[in-house]
């Protein structure tokens, strides 16, 4: 483990305000005809801790609603992708980044909602290796049996479920 | 079987839900030696709740009850699990990096055996033919051969390396002592051993061949041994063919060649396809849909008989028996 942080000077920015929601069934429920939207999921995660500050994905724009894209043109099966952009080209917690977002994401929406999620190209040095990882669901099963890397997926997502 | 080239009139109808896993259903089994007039259909599945459950329909009242609960043995995620060709042997793959084999002794599945090595997760575990041999695969990029002895001892005959990621499949050849692997490399590796005994990579499988360019998932044979389909992340499905007679004849040169390759069908990974006995190609995806192909007498590009499901099960804790439904998908041939 590196005794220095990765990005011990990151930049950080002001929250987007937020939108008022009704309250919502705290399971969600899975036979709702009702569309999830991009801010709808981003409001799962934009409160998520980065992994090595005491920062939001959102405030650190590791993450935007912009980022997140809804596919819906198939009835049967609905698709969003997740797009986020690690502080620095080599960030090595680009990974953990990533299955934070996986994890909330399958804690939070309807199993029928498919997930992509990559990192913005270009913002990463092994790009294709981290999107591969996070989504390939027998490598993130697997991972998730691990229990340091859930107690650190599950401190960075505390901040999450207010 | 006859198949109509407009493949309308085909139906898929779930008879029963079997529930009783408390986490994801990863991979099921048919006993071979089960489904006959003496013994009723065997299933076995395995799940993330890192027990193996067997299923068995009653002859009575034809419903499938679970029979037995394989636990207490694996400590993590067991991912796939089979049957030795005889069925008196169940082989299970675990995250926990071990492979164990199960035996049933008057109806109670006992562990007589567990295959340790790997440095990671077992992802699948095959029989050979003659039930002399058992291989397994792990993502520490492995393909190990164990030695079936007497009193259901395991010797690890050989520790194949070559693969550059994850070996996620692993399948004898169907007739002849070959192993095919598929990995996270992209590639198809197939492995044979020599006048010496020691097993090495016989064939290559990839781009450039016109192979997969993402993570190919699984492999699957025909009946007659001289195809093969494999299906992956890159959301195809391409079928193989090699001269089954130079292998026959022992010729470890015979090479498998692209015959066709099926895309536009799934729009998400395919996970899963198995080459059924009556020739129907059965694929599993992402995107929630299962497709059925069958080779059309004109050309050597495959139809494909649309099934689309629109789940609104949690698949973490049922099973669906597709496999069944195919024995049923074939009386509904005749009275559709």
């Amino acid at each position: 483990m590196v005794s220095g942080l990765i990005n011990a000077n990151p930049v950080v920015y002001e929250k987007k305000e937020r939108r008022q929601r009704p309250a919502s069934i705290p399971d969600a429920d899975e036979y709702s005809a009702e569309a999830i939207d991009q801010l709808e999921v981003f409001d799962h995660v934009r409160d998520i801790k980065d992994p090595e500050h005491p920062y939001s994905l959102e405030e650190l724009k590791v993450i935007s609603e912009d980022a997140i894209e809804v596919d819906d043109r198939r009835s049967y099966v609905s698709c969003f992708r997740v797009t986020f952009t690690p502080t620095v080209e080599h960030c090595s917690m680009a990974t953990v980044i990533g299955l934070c977002l996986r994890v909330k994401l399958m804690r939070s929406l309807p199993s029928r909602y498919k997930v992509d999620i990559r990192v913005a190209p270009g913002t990463h040095a092994t790009e294709a290796a981290v999107n591969k990882q996070l989504n390939d669901k027998e490598r993130i099963a697997a991972a998730l049996e691990n229990p340091n890397l859930v107690d650190m997926v599950d401190e960075c997502l505390a901040p999450s479920y207010a | 079987m006859d198949f109509d080239d407009e493949g309308s009139n085909f139906e898929l109808k779930e008879i029963q839900t079997l529930s009783g896993h408390t986490d994801r259903v990863w991979s099921l089994a048919w006993n071979p030696a089960t489904g006959t007039d003496d013994a009723q259909p065997v299933i076995a599945s395995c799940s993330g709740d890192k027990t193996v459950r067997i299923w068995e329909r009653s002859a009575l009242t034809r419903s499938w009850d679970c029979k037995a609960v394989l636990e207490e043995t694996h400590t993590r995620t067991v991912r796939s699990c089979t049957w030795s060709p005889s069925g008196k042997l169940l082989a299970t793959a675990s995250f926990d990096a071990t492979t164990a084999i199960w035996e049933n002794v008057g109806g109670d599945f006992q562990c007589v055996s567990t295959l340790e090595g790997h440095e990671n997760e077992v992802k699948s575990v095959s029989w050979n033919a003659s039930e002399s041999l058992l291989a397994t695969c792990s993502r520490d990029k492995t393909v190990w051969i164990w030695e079936v002895m007497p009193g259901n001892e395991f010797e690890c005959a050989s520790v194949l390396q070559g693969h550059t990621q994850d070996v996620k499949m692993i399948k004898w050849h169907p007739t002849m002592d070959i192993l095919f692997s598929c990995s996270y490399d992209n590639t198809i590796k197939v492995w044979a051993e020599d006048d010496t005994g020691d097993w090495h990579c016989i064939q290559t499988i990839g781009e450039s061949s016109n192979g997969h360019s993402s993570t190919v998932w699984a492999i699957s044979f025909n009946a007659g041994g001289d195809k093969m389909v494999t299906c992956s992340d890159d959301l195809t499905l391409k079928v193989w063919e090699a001269d089954i007679e130079g292998m026959r004849s022992g010729n470890n040169q015979v090479l498998w060649k692209h015959l066709s390759t099926l895309s536009g069908y799934h729009d998400r990974t395919i996970f899963s396809v198995h080459w059924s006995r009556e020739g129907i190609i059965a694929s599993g995806a992402a995107d929630d849909a299962i497709r059925f192909f069958v080779e059309s007498k004109d050309s050597v590009v495959l139809n494909s008989l649309i099934l689309n499901f629109s789940l609104l099960m949690d698949w973490k804790t049922t099973a669906v028996v597709i496999p069944v439904a195919m024995i049923l998908f074939l009386y509904c041939i005749f009275i559709v």
